[in-house]
């Protein structure tokens, strides 16, 4: 575990980037570092791996203050990545990621299978190995920069605001990427931010600073939208944080009804004895949404797939959240949300009303939980 | 006669290819003269400028010593030399070297300190040895405009070290200096397209060293 304690650092003019800070970084986890443009993110980063040595105040590693082994040794343990990738352009994509290695005394031929083997973890095509980087697109770059990171498989990985200069797109799926790599190595990962949706999405736990290098507060994500600790924490938050919140919420307890679902090839009696919801679903002979349609509007054996109103986004109650299910509803049309299995095919429908009920069981269920911990 | 006669006259006297006066001789002495120069001047000057531009240190010291030595007069230098030192190579080497430096010294300081500082910090962060940082990450990155300083010092230590021949020594400016005072022009003009010949041997040299030490990566990207 990595502890920070009560530490300040003074830049030589007198600034004051962090301000008696401390955390304690959980292993195996995913803690970001969030805050305004200037609050100290990186100073604090990189006082971990000693590029910034703290004014005040000490790091511990594993309960060892990080000053006692040589620099060089300490860096060697800790993945660094940073903004715009930093590759070295003389060398080839191979052989970047194998620096950490070759640095570590490791021969050539092992240090770049390992730099193969890490291509594949991180999703990058093998035909890239003999390239440069400025052969590479930016999300390509940045994910080099993360294969070269973890090329030593080092216990720690520091990464200051690694997907910011790519578009949201790349963005989304380097977030995803790493999530997935996370998953299976389970890395002690720091991982700063300005981007708020980014550390919600990201964060085991998140620290949001203030501007002055002050810990404004440090939670898990869902309860730093279920209870911002103070004003600060709440404006940063921005004005949905209520809708976000529900993206903790999973849409698996949702009652779905099947009832107004109906196959394309439907006869009249079955249409008759569904009418009584005001819109029908009606689904291709795959299974899959066709469309919405009033039951009076619906002719058997006939239908005019023209006419049927669009379903919106569907969602899957196994791995999506009541904020999914909400979105789908309220772009629905019909105000009714389809939820489908993993091929698509729809499974059932199910109301904004319905969701809203079950935001407020989910919410009350929290407050519960919080009472029982409080010992009430 | 025009200079296009001269020249060819010059070069197809064949009393003119063998001989310590000949051509070969000639060239071999002006090649031996520059590159010496060459090699002290880029001891001095490289790591001088590499550490310096390493730690972004000393930029206007290097800029002042460069204009003062660029200031140096070389002909008036050498017979300052001669007056001190007496005749030999060393008072020939001295006004070369002192006009080689500069060039190599600033561009090389330049070279290294305009490398993108986001490789270095990454480098420095996976823990890399400082020496290192310097010469397999920004060195590499920097080898383009080195090469650029050391080819403008060579091609002015090639078109200078004709002055050797004003002192009793050898080299192309031997046909240059004798062929004045005997109004011999055919010798003035094909020590002249010897010198100039040289400059460009020096350029393609320079090319291809630069074609086989620079890595595709950074011909392509810098
Ligand atoms: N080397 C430095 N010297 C002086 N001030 C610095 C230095 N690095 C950062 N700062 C200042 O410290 C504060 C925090 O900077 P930084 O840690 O980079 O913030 P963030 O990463 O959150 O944007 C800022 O006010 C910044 O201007
Ligand atoms: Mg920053």
């Amino acid at each position: 575990m990595i502890r920070i304690e009560s530490v300040t650092k003074r830049y030589p003019d007198g600034t004051v980037a962090v301000d008696r800070l401390s955390l304690e970084i959980p292993d195996r986890a995913i803690t970001v570092l969030v805050g305004p443009s200037g609050c100290g993110k990186t100073t604090t980063l990189r006082m971990i791996n000693r590029m910034v040595e703290p004014s005040e105040g000490s790091i511990l590693l594993d309960g060892q203050d990080i000053r006692q082994q040589p620099v060089n040794t300490l860096r060697r343990s800790m993945g660094y990545v940073i903004q715009n990738a930093g590759l070295f352009q003389h060398r080839t994509i191979l052989d970047n990621i194998a620096t950490v290695p070759r640095l570590l005394g490791w021969n050539k031929q092992k240090a770049r299978a390992r730099a193969a083997e890490l291509m594949e973890r991180v999703g990058l095509d093998s035909a890239l190995a003999k390239r440069y980087p400025y052969q590479l697109s930016g999300g390509q770059q940045q994910r080099v920069g993360v294969a070269r990171a973890l090329a030593a498989d080092p216990p720690v990985l520091l990464m200051d605001e690694p997907f910011s200069a790519v578009d949201p797109v790349v963005r989304k799926g380097l977030q995803d990427e790493l999530l997935r790599i996370q998953e299976e190595l389970g890395k002690t990962i720091v991982f700063v931010t300005h981007d708020i949706d980014e550390a919600i999405k990201l964060g085991t736990k998140v620290a949001v600073l203030r501007t002055g290098g002050r810990l404004a507060q440090f939670a898990p994500p869902a309860e730093l939208l279920s209870a911002p600790a103070d004003s600060f924490v709440e404006d940063f938050l921005g004005a949905d944080r209520g809708i976000r919140r529900l993206s903790f919420f999973p849409a698996d307890g949702l009652a779905l009804e099947t009832a107004p679902v109906v196959p394309v090839d439907a006869d009249a009696g079955e249409i008759a004895s569904r009418a009584t919801a005001p819109y029908l679903l009606v689904t291709g002979s795959d299974g899959r949404p066709l469309g919405w349609s009033e039951p009076d509007k619906l002719t058997a054996g006939a239908v005019d797939r023209e006419q049927l109103l669009d379903y919106g986004r569907p969602f899957l109650p196994a791995t999506d959240s009541l904020r999914t299910a909400l979105d789908g509803a309220v772009l629905s049309p019909t105000g009714w949300a389809v939820a489908v299995d993993g091929e698509g095919r729809a499974v059932g429908v199910v109301s904004q009303q319905v969701i809203g009920e079950a935001i407020r069981d989910a919410h009350s269920r929290v407050a519960e939980r919080a009472d029982a911990k409080a010992g009430r | 006669m025009n200079v296009l006669d001269f020249a060819r006259a010059f070069f197809t006297d064949s009393a003119h290819w063998h001989g310590y006066d000949g051509i070969p001789t000639r060239f071999a002495e002006h090649v031996g003269y520059s590159l010496e120069a060459l090699v002290i001047a880029a001891v001095i000057g490289l790591p001088v400028g590499l550490v310096t531009g390493h730690y972004g240190r000393g930029g206007n010291t290097l800029a002042l010593i460069a204009t003062a030595g660029r200031a140096l007069p070389s002909f008036g230098l050498l017979v300052l030399m001669v007056i001190w030192l007496g005749l030999g190579t060393l008072p020939v080497m001295i006004p070369l070297v002192v006009l080689a430096v500069p060039p190599i010294l600033v561009t090389t300081y330049e070279a290294v300190r305009s490398v993108d500082p986001s490789p270095v910090d990454a480098a420095r962060g996976m823990g890399m040895p400082e020496a290192r940082v310097l010469f397999q990450v920004e060195l590499p990155v920097a080898l383009p405009l080195i090469y650029s300083g050391l080819r403008t010092a060579a091609i002015q230590i090639v078109s200078t070290a004709t002055i050797a021949a004003y002192v009793g020594l050898g080299g192309i400016g031997r046909y240059i200096i004798d062929g004045l005072y005997q109004k011999d022009y055919e010798k003035v003009v094909g020590g002249a397209t010897l010198v100039a010949g040289l400059a460009l041997v020096t350029l393609a040299v320079f090319w291809a060293v630069s074609r086989l030490t620079v890595s595709p990566g950074v011909r392509r990207s810098g």
